[in-house]
């Protein structure tokens, strides 16, 4: 199957070293880019004036993520792509993020469910990339957990609050939850490029993560008063270009201005 | 009888003591703070100002949030979400200065969102391309800043200090809108025609709605009684300190600073009277009229209809997550853990 799909970073061959870091980079930047994207969708719509400017912010640090991860693939590639390159001129196929950060935001609950599920995952993520045998993604990373633990902090003080507080809350936060568990899964799917990688140290197997990611959820969802979900099933594809349909639309959206001008200068 | 009525005139002279003390304070350039007695329509007249300011942030939000998804390039993306969130920011701070008179946010937007009270007529038109960023940015902010840097040297202690942050940030605003536009000038022909657009249908919105309508009665286009009344409130306003200029000399102000910038940016202003005063030092101008302000904020009226139902749609929607948090904060603080 993987085969047959475009390939996302054609610089580098495959198997190679900087191949895996590009791609790996491209992943963890298309997660941080297409959230971001769904995060800008709430801004004049959010609950409170607070929220609208969290929500920005949020999504501020991820495009900052996204923007490092998508150069460091441009130059672990070969191809020497910019940040931008990268955003506008690929196709739906060739975008590596999760389906659970494409996902419509839904309600607010539903937004903060995703926000925790991601959040814990990058905090824990970065935390431990850090440490990295690659000079650009420890770099990276070590700027880039700070960001993720505030992120996390505000996901999971909302996630207490509307558990905790009214029932009409409690019902739509655990709704949430049940909804965006299921692509939660997918953040830590493990193929050979992470292996390969997480044995030479430039990365992290995402599966080392799950135990301590489980662990972290459980005690604010327990705090909360909420039931950590148990999927009967997990989401797969976006890591290989197989996204939802509502990416299509989200991409046309992202890219129309730049595309409706070709050869314009921004 | 008699103590009531020298009582009476006791406190009538308390009150012309105070009045003559708070006058002589203002007049010294002093600022005066929540815990100080303020005149009723010192009160009322400063409240109504912040309060329409805190709004105009809020719903100036709309027509450049709206593009955020769609930002041409990360670096634009990055530039507006700053932007926009510095809005919410600047909204936070004067709703903040507003509840030191007395009233809470939750008043003020129940006020905004039934009507009683509004928003700056200038983002009651629609952002119809990328460019309307840009123009937003330049034009309506860099009218913002014209108005506001003079607000941080007002009377009332809580709205200058907010002014002086939100100054600091407005400007920076305008660079950018300058910047996002001369881009687009130095594109493809199809950009500078968006550019053009976009300049064309701001300019209106920001000479005229920005500054408000004219503050002298003369100009003699039939309205005089409204003329009237809002020369006399700007005359108190300034008397107050509130407002250190008036809305013409503000305006003239604008439109000198703006017009060699649209020069070295390749746009032309939409105002065929623009040219150089030698005689006056300023630039001339198509005057903004009665008639000419009337005409702009009842266009519109439309999207500003639009502008005010998003907002009401985001805050009723958003009641279940404010109910919560109420909720949350009303536990004994044993049940609160912070995760």
């Amino acid at each position: 199957m993987t085969s047959e799909l475009p390939t996302a970073t054609p610089g580098a061959p495959a198997g190679t070293r900087n191949h895996d870091i590009a791609e790996y980079a491209l992943r963890l930047g298309d997660d941080a880019l297409i959230l971001c994207q769904r995060l800008c969708a709430w801004v004049t719509n959010a609950p409170t004036i607070e929220e609208d400017l969290a929500l920005s912010n949020i999504a501020l640090d991820l495009l900052g993520h996204a923007r490092v991860l998508l150069g460091l693939s441009g130059r672990s590639d070969g191809t020497n792509r910019s940040d931008d390159e990268f955003a506008y001129r690929r196709t739906e196929r060739e975008f590596r993020n999760t389906l659970l950060v494409e996902l419509p935001s839904g309600d607010f609950a539903a937004t903060i469910a995703r926000q925790l599920a991601y959040t814990h995952y990058t905090s824990l993520l970065y935390a431990e990339l850090a440490a990295s045998a690659d000079e650009g993604l420890a770099s990276f990373a070590s700027r880039a957990a700070k960001e993720a633990e505030y992120h996390c902090m505000h996901a999971s003080q909302w996630t207490v609050r509307l558990g905790l507080g009214t029932e009409e809350s409690h019902r739509r936060m655990q709704a949430g939850l049940e909804h965006v568990w299921p692509y939660a899964a997918e953040l830590f799917e493990a193929d050979d490029l992470t292996t390969r990688l997480d044995t030479d140290g430039t990365a992290v197997a995402p599966a080392r993560l799950r135990a301590d990611w489980e662990r972290e959820v459980t005690r604010v969802l327990t705090e909360a008063g909420l039931t950590v979900p148990a999927p009967s099933w997990e989401a797969t594809g976006g890591r290989s270009g197989i996204h939802t349909e509502a990416f299509a639309p989200l991409l046309a959206e992202f890219q129309s201005v730049f595309r409706q001008y070709p050869g314009g200068n921004w | 009888m008699t103590t009531e009525a020298g009582s009476t005139a006791a406190a009538a002279d308390d009150v012309k003591q105070r009045d003559e003390y708070f006058d002589a304070l203002v007049a010294a350039g002093e600022c005066v703070e929540p815990r100080d007695w303020l005149p009723d329509g010192y009160r009322r007249m400063v409240l109504r100002q912040i309060a329409q300011h805190a709004h105009s942030e809020i719903i100036g939000m709309q027509p450049e949030g709206s593009w955020l998804t769609r930002a041409p390039s990360l670096h634009r993306k990055a530039a507006l979400l700053a932007k926009v969130q510095d809005e919410a920011g600047h909204g936070l701070y004067l709703y903040a200065a507003a509840e030191t008179l007395g009233v809470t946010r939750a008043e003020l937007l129940d006020a905004l969102h039934n009507g009683h009270q509004r928003s700056s007529d200038t983002f009651n038109q629609p952002a119809l391309t990328w460019a309307d960023t840009g123009a937003i940015a330049w034009l309506t902010d860099g009218a913002a800043v014209i108005n506001q840097a003079p607000l941080c040297r007002t009377s009332y202690g809580p709205y200058a200090r907010a002014m002086q942050r939100v100054c600091q940030e407005e400007t920076f605003h305008v660079r950018q809108g300058y910047d996002l536009l001369w881009s687009l000038c130095r594109g493809t022909r199809e950009q500078q025609e968006m550019a053009q657009d976009a300049v064309d249908r701001w300019w209106l919105p920001a000479v005229a709605l920005m500054f408000g309508p004219p503050d002298t009665v003369e100009g003699g286009d039939g309205d005089t009684r409204a003329a009237a009344l809002g020369a006399a409130v700007s005359r108190r306003s300034m008397a107050w300190g509130i407002k250190r200029h008036t809305n013409d000399e503000l305006r003239q102000r604008f439109i000198d600073n703006v017009v060699p910038q649209a020069e070295r940016l390749g746009v032309t202003l939409p105002d065929p009277a623009i040219r150089w005063n030698e005689e006056r030092g300023h630039y001339d101008f198509t005057p903004v009229t009665w008639q000419v302000y009337r005409t702009a904020v009842a266009a519109g009226a439309q999207c500003g209809r639009q502008r005010l139902a998003h907002r009401v749609a985001a805050h009723e929607a958003g009641a279940w997550v404010r109910a919560a948090a109420d909720a949350y904060a009303a536990r004994p603080v044993t049940e609160r853990q912070e995760p």
